[in-house]
């Protein structure tokens, strides 16, 4: 059972790999006499598993096309938030001072926003692009690393092992790189799985609003905005990539939950 | 050259001192551990420190490392004036080693043994063997009664004895002149706490070290200390040759901590 999410997790990355390698689609061009197709129907370019939307797009090949948008979009945004929170919570936990200051007062204004209405604001301000949404939501993701490894950082700092490489003459940054950030990989992995759900969902919510990828791009936010208008007659648009979208989500939240219960905080070693 | 090696001059430490505005320091209560001890050790001179617990050893262990900044007083070795850990010449760096109480949690435990040493050979290259530095290592182990096999080993596999051992070595990797050694043999049951005196005492002989013992166990500090300097509540009370301040202590809180030592060893 606990092997699921990661079956489900490596499913997604080959699904997001490959697919759009074996499925080709553009979704610029439209084919209006295959319009709103239940999943199944034969269509003027093969078959739509998984149907059409309402300009004839097949819904399978948006799903597969989004699964690869979201992963990367994930990927991206959180690797960026935890390259800037490990290095900003690390350094603020350990030389604290006026760095430390700075820091805490700064993660507190920045937490006075709602995160989503931050993100929004950054997204909505400049033009549509993939390197645009993953700063929008690399703005507010990155505290919750620095938060975290800020922590382990102000704990680890006391130990005497750091002490003892002080003593020794160990120079700053070695002393943070061999003596405190091997202790963060842990939390950090673990707050890693979870923030990249949060991530998929709210650029999956950016999108359904319009103001996350260009309409060149392929996402499921965009899908299932499409299909809200046919939520009654053309189900499958709206409620299959929404299917796809939860079931990553949940199963990044269980592999998250797993992650924090065996390399959370207070299990340094 | 110095005829004293450390030279501890009126050094007051305090904590819980916040510099900033009036109206926080007036909310900060300002405790003192340490206030006006001034000591010496020798070259080749053990001084034995010692008192009840709180009483500032530590304190004044970790201002002659540099890991304390003191509010006032000098710390100098061979006349050179030693700032905060960090930023101390290299030489002065090297010169003045630990080792901590725990010796587990002195040991990073995701480092071998290997890499324990080998990062001391890396921040100070001068005191790096010159030749093959898996051979010197074996040696440095073999000084401090460790087997070679060792080097592979975790902190974690080590027993508290041998952590304690490879602290040591890591301290001698560096060829310091003084070792303060912050109740080094406390955590360690009483079979290894003798082993480790004794490579202490042989060491010492074999490296040339002086060594600052702190210790709240007088028959410790006994067995390896030339002079002994007492301290209670920040305070250096008494101070002079261990024979002397053990046989005929002059201070009344002295008198009472050989008498309680006495009273503990006729007991047992």
């Amino acid at each position: 059972m606990r092997r699921i999410p990661y079956l489900v997790l490596a499913l997604y990355a080959l699904v997001g790999g490959l697919g759009p390698l074996l499925i080709e689609y553009d979704p610029v061009p439209t084919s209006l006499p295959d319009r709103l197709r239940p999943p199944g129907s034969d269509v003027s370019y093969g078959t739509a598993w998984l149907g059409t939307d309402a300009l004839g797009r097949d819904v399978l090949a948006q799903v597969v096309y989004g699964a690869r948008t979201s992963v990367i979009i994930g990927i991206c945004t959180v690797a960026l938030a935890c390259l800037i929170g490990v290095a900003v919570g690390t350094a603020a936990g350990y030389f604290r001072g006026w760095l430390d200051t700075v820091l805490a007062r700064g993660i507190d204004i920045l937490l006075a926003f709602p995160a989503i209405l931050l993100t929004i604001v950054i997204a909505g301000a400049f033009e549509r692009s993939v390197l645009l949404v993953v700063t929008a939501l690399s703005a507010t993701a990155w505290i919750s690393f620095a938060r975290v490894t800020r922590g382990i950082a102000l704990s680890l700092r006391e130990r005497p092992w750091v002490d003892a490489a002080r003593v020794l003459g160990v120079p700053r940054p070695a002393i943070l790189v061999r003596h405190i950030l091997p202790f963060t990989i842990g939390p950090v992995v673990a707050l890693a799985t979870l923030e990249f759900a949060l991530v998929v969902l709210a650029e999956a919510g950016l999108s359904f609003l319009g103001i996350g990828l260009p309409n060149s791009a392929v996402s499921w936010g965009q899908t299932i905005a499409n299909g809200k208008q046919y939520l009654e007659t053309a189900w499958w648009i709206s409620a299959l990539p929404g299917i796809a979208l939860s079931v990553l989500i949940v199963n990044i939240g269980i592999l998250g939950d797993q992650l924090t219960a065996r390399y959370g905080r207070g299990h340094l070693r | 050259m110095s005829e004293t090696l450390l030279k501890v001059r009126d050094l007051r430490v305090s904590f819980g001192r916040r510099p900033g505005p009036p109206w926080r320091r007036a909310t900060t209560r300002e405790f003192v551990a340490v206030d006006g001890v001034s000591l010496d050790v020798g070259p080749d001179e053990t001084v034995g420190l010692v008192g009840e617990s709180g009483s500032g050893k530590t304190t004044v262990a970790r201002a002659v490392v540099g890991l304390v900044r003191p509010d006032s007083g000098t710390v100098t070795v061979d006349g050179h004036r030693l700032g905060p850990v960090g930023q101390r010449p290299a030489a002065l760096q090297r010169a003045v080693q630990m080792v901590f109480q725990d010796p587990r949690s002195s040991l990073n435990p995701r480092m071998t043994v290997a890499a324990i040493v080998g990062e001391a050979w890396r921040t100070h290259p001068v005191s790096a063997p010159a030749g093959d530095r898996t051979a010197a290592l074996h040696r440095l182990l073999d000084d401090v009664g460790l087997d070679a096999s060792v080097a592979r080993q975790h902190a974690g596999e080590l027993s508290g004895g041998q952590c304690q051992r490879v602290s040591i070595a890591r301290a001698l990797a560096v060829k310091p002149r003084l070792l303060v050694c912050d109740e080094a043999v406390s955590a360690l049951d009483v079979s290894v706490q003798a082993q480790i005196l004794r490579l202490l005492v042989d060491l010492r002989a074999s490296h040339r070290l002086s060594m600052l013992f702190i210790s709240h166990d007088l028959g410790v500090v006994h067995q390896i200390a030339d002079r002994i300097a007492v301290m209670r509540s920040g305070v250096l009370v008494e101070q002079g040759p261990a024979g002397e301040v053990l046989v005929a202590p002059r201070h009344e809180y002295t008198q009472a901590l050989v008498g309680a030592a006495l009273e503990l060893n006729t007991e047992s």
